[in-house]
């Protein structure tokens, strides 16, 4: 156990901040992140992320935030499990007809002020799948969209700083 | 050992049972074998197959005029072998597979649902991909339904499905999703518990259903090696492969050797990509954060690599019908065989501790125990079969380019539970970076893309791929004019899902996210 122990915290030491594990651009964004969010959620963000048809390579990227690099949480930013916590809804995906339903449920568990970002380029405008038999497309077909991160997927830092357009300009 | 010497044997057992068949190709899908047989002889020959000992690979069906054509793919030792039959589109009765193979279950009722196949002794009559975006006497895949569908405004929630219920004193019911508490993809799971103690799990999946097959059509080649590439994101170079097989096998491209290796060298960058991002998820569903930090820093290191080495750190796109759209500049074989070294550092002083940590062994070993023989029924390939004793891995046993020129060894475990899962991971990851010193060091020069032409006919392809969940296997006919008139991707997920209805019998409640995690099907992949 000991043993064990030791090399844990042997290995932990190396991801802590270590300059290099650091990216500056990163840093940047995510203080002027947080003061805004300071400013308007009170210092935390709740964000509940919803997959609406998504191929899932937009939701590695979300996960990627919360890694040690860019390690979203300390900006304030939190995922939640619930909409009826979150400040913010990230729809990646198009909506498929099959999720249209939950989308909207989801979207009316939340509480007002609510902000729906649409994360992905399947999201902003139906991306490579556009509006078909099984698929409505963007997200603001079925809901008001604030805010649209492009890119597919969006990278980390592309999601990070749009997130911080996003708040400044919500 | 040489190809298809057992076919023959298979053809007397078919006489034998007066299953007709009607022709044999052995090169219009080649590599597979291709037999034309009767609508009557379906469920015979998928018998005889079974006991012969072939396992079930999948089925896909096409509306031509008339006829529906109804294609089953079965391997055995490597080769793969295409029954083909026609049912009238009037009348489209089919005897069931499933009976004979379990994995058949789900893509017989997709193809019900799709397709309005209908399977006379399928013993669940069940739909399964249709909720109610459209109604059940349409099918989406027959020529005369549009692509934008009948059906307008809002769709309503699926509510209806009939879930098998467990009746009896203390059972209780738990149902969970579509949308799930974290970033994951959307899917329904319906516990039937007594205690904490799972004695059903159900699964209803079909919520990304985006109609991927019907959107295919009419496309050119790179237009359907682009979707093929958001079949499942996590999986976009082994998906984009397959399809780029099938497309070049069809039309007689050559893609160049380079090309070949560079293929492997980014499906090889995704596996560990992926086994690295899921080692860590799932220690952190039994508490074990550590992993989970340690593994995603790897992780991420790695697809920053890719980003900048091949511009996309999925390395999206970067496969095209032909060959590839990234070369690999000068320096950079240096640069990842550092980095391959680097990684073998870091992982075996993580892998020493993973390996003997007790609280992790206490929750990973013996959880979530899927046996050899159902293994083998439902046809998983991949880390799930391999940990359960089913050895299949198409680079070893039907090595397609450049996997004949390296020797691929695959991890099998017997075990079967979600400790053997993550053990085989670990140990896929060592031999990818044994692979991709190898593709390095061996990696011609040349061109990465050869011009893709058509041959200005019909034709048709099949391409397998074995991807980081295990085998993908992509069929596709171009008409005439070089568009796509039929696509049909088979994510191994299609046989994975439901070992994991197996997998949590037994098991108590809050074990569900790591044995779930130790499978990780693809949503997205099966729904199409
Ligand atoms: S934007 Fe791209 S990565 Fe995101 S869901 Fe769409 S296809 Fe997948």
């Amino acid at each position: 156990m000991l043993r064990i122990l030791r090399q844990i915290w042997h290995t932990g030491t190396i991801t802590e901040p270590a300059p290099d594990c650091r990216d500056p651009e990163v840093e940047k964004a995510g203080i002027e992140l947080k003061r805004i969010i300071d400013r308007r959620f009170g210092g935390s963000l709740a964000i509940r992320e919803v997959d609406a048809g998504s191929c899932n390579a937009c939701e590695l990227e979300i996960h990627a935030i919360n890694n040690a690099f860019y390690d979203v949480a300390r900006f304030g930013i939190h995922f939640v499990a619930s909409p009826r916590h979150a400040d913010v809804l990230l729809v990646t995906g198009p909506v498929s007809r099959h999720m249209e339903a939950a989308l909207r449920r989801t979207w009316e568990a939340t509480p007002a002020p609510k902000y729906v970002i649409a994360c992905g380029q399947c999201a902003c405008d139906g991306g490579e799948f556009g509006i078909s038999y099984a698929s409505c497309g963007a997200v603001e077909n079925v809901l008001p969209v604030d805010v649209k991160i492009p890119g597919c997927p969006p990278p980390p830092l592309e999601l990070l700083r749009s997130l911080l357009a996003a708040i400044g300009g919500a | 050992m040489s190809r298809f010497d057992w076919l023959s044997e298979l053809l007397a057992r078919f006489e034998d049972e007066h299953i007709l068949v009607r022709r044999g190709w052995a090169r219009r899908l080649a590599p597979a074998h291709l037999l034309q047989i009767d609508a009557e002889d379906w469920g015979k020959a998928a018998a005889e197959a079974a006991t012969f000992g072939c396992r079930w690979a999948g089925l896909w069906g096409e509306h031509l005029e008339e006829e529906i054509q109804v294609n089953a793919c079965l391997v055995f030792k490597g080769d793969y072998l295409v029954l083909r039959t026609e049912v009238p589109a009037g009348e489209p009765l089919l005897p069931s597979h499933t009976p004979h193979f379990p994995g058949a279950d789900r893509l017989e009722r997709h193809a019900q649902d799709l397709l309005g196949l209908a399977f006379g002794d399928h013993p669940d009559e069940r739909r399964w991909t249709r909720h109610l975006a459209w109604q059940e006497d349409e099918y989406p895949l027959r020529r005369d339904f549009p692509v934008q569908g009948h059906a307008g405004g809002e769709t309503p929630p699926d509510g209806e499905y009939p879930f098998r219920a467990v009746l009896g004193s203390g059972v209780y019911e738990i149902p969970v999703g579509p949308v799930h508490a974290g970033i994951i993809e959307p899917g329904h799971f319906r516990f039937s518990a007594v205690g904490e103690r799972v004695i059903r799990l159900e699964q209803h999946l079909g919520y990304v259903h985006k109609g991927i097959e019907k959107i295919a059509v009419g496309r050119d080649a790179e237009g359907v090696v682009r979707l093929a590439g958001r079949i499942s994101g996590d999986s976009t170079v082994a998906h984009a492969w397959a399809a780029c097989q099938a497309l070049e096998r069809a039309c007689g491209v050559q893609p160049p050797e380079r090309a070949d290796f560079l293929r492997a060298l980014f499906c090889e960058r995704e596996r560990v990509a992926n086994h690295l991002g899921d080692i860590g998820a799932i220690c952190n569903d039994v508490g074990f954060a550590f992993a989970l930090q340690q593994f995603h820093r790897l992780r991420e290191i790695w697809s920053r690599r890719s980003g900048e080495r091949f511009g996309h750190r999925m390395m999206m796109d970067r496969l095209v019908p032909g060959g590839v759209a990234v070369d690999l500049d000068r320096g950079a074989a240096e640069t990842l065989r550092t980095d391959h070294q680097a990684l073998r550092t870091e992982l075996e002083r993580l892998y020493d501790i993973l390996t003997d940590h007790p609280s992790l062994e206490d929750r990973l070993l013996g959880t979530g125990r899927l046996s050899a023989e159902t293994a083998r029924a439902l046809g998983c390939t991949g880390y799930v079969g391999k940990a359960s004793g089913q050895p299949c891995d198409i680079r070893h046993h039907s090595p397609y380019a450049p996997y004949q020129r390296l020797e691929v060894r695959p991890a099998v475990r017997e075990e079967g539970d979600v400790m053997a899962r993550m053990q085989v991971r670990m140990e896929e990851i060592l031999e990818s970076l044994r692979l991709m010193d190898e593709l390095l060091a061996l990696l011609p020069g040349g061109e990465v893309r050869a011009p893709f032409h058509h041959p200005g006919k019909a034709c048709e392809g099949l391409g397998m791929v074995d991807g980081w969940r295990g085998e993908i296997l992509t069929y596709v006919r171009l008409d005439a004019e070089g568009r796509l008139a039929h696509f049909f991707p088979r994510d191994p997920s299609w046989f994975t899902w439901p070992a994991l209805e197996r997998i949590q019998l037994g098991n108590i409640v809050p074990d569900f996210p790591v044995c779930n995690k130790s499978v990780n099907g693809s949503y997205s992949g099966g729904d199409l």
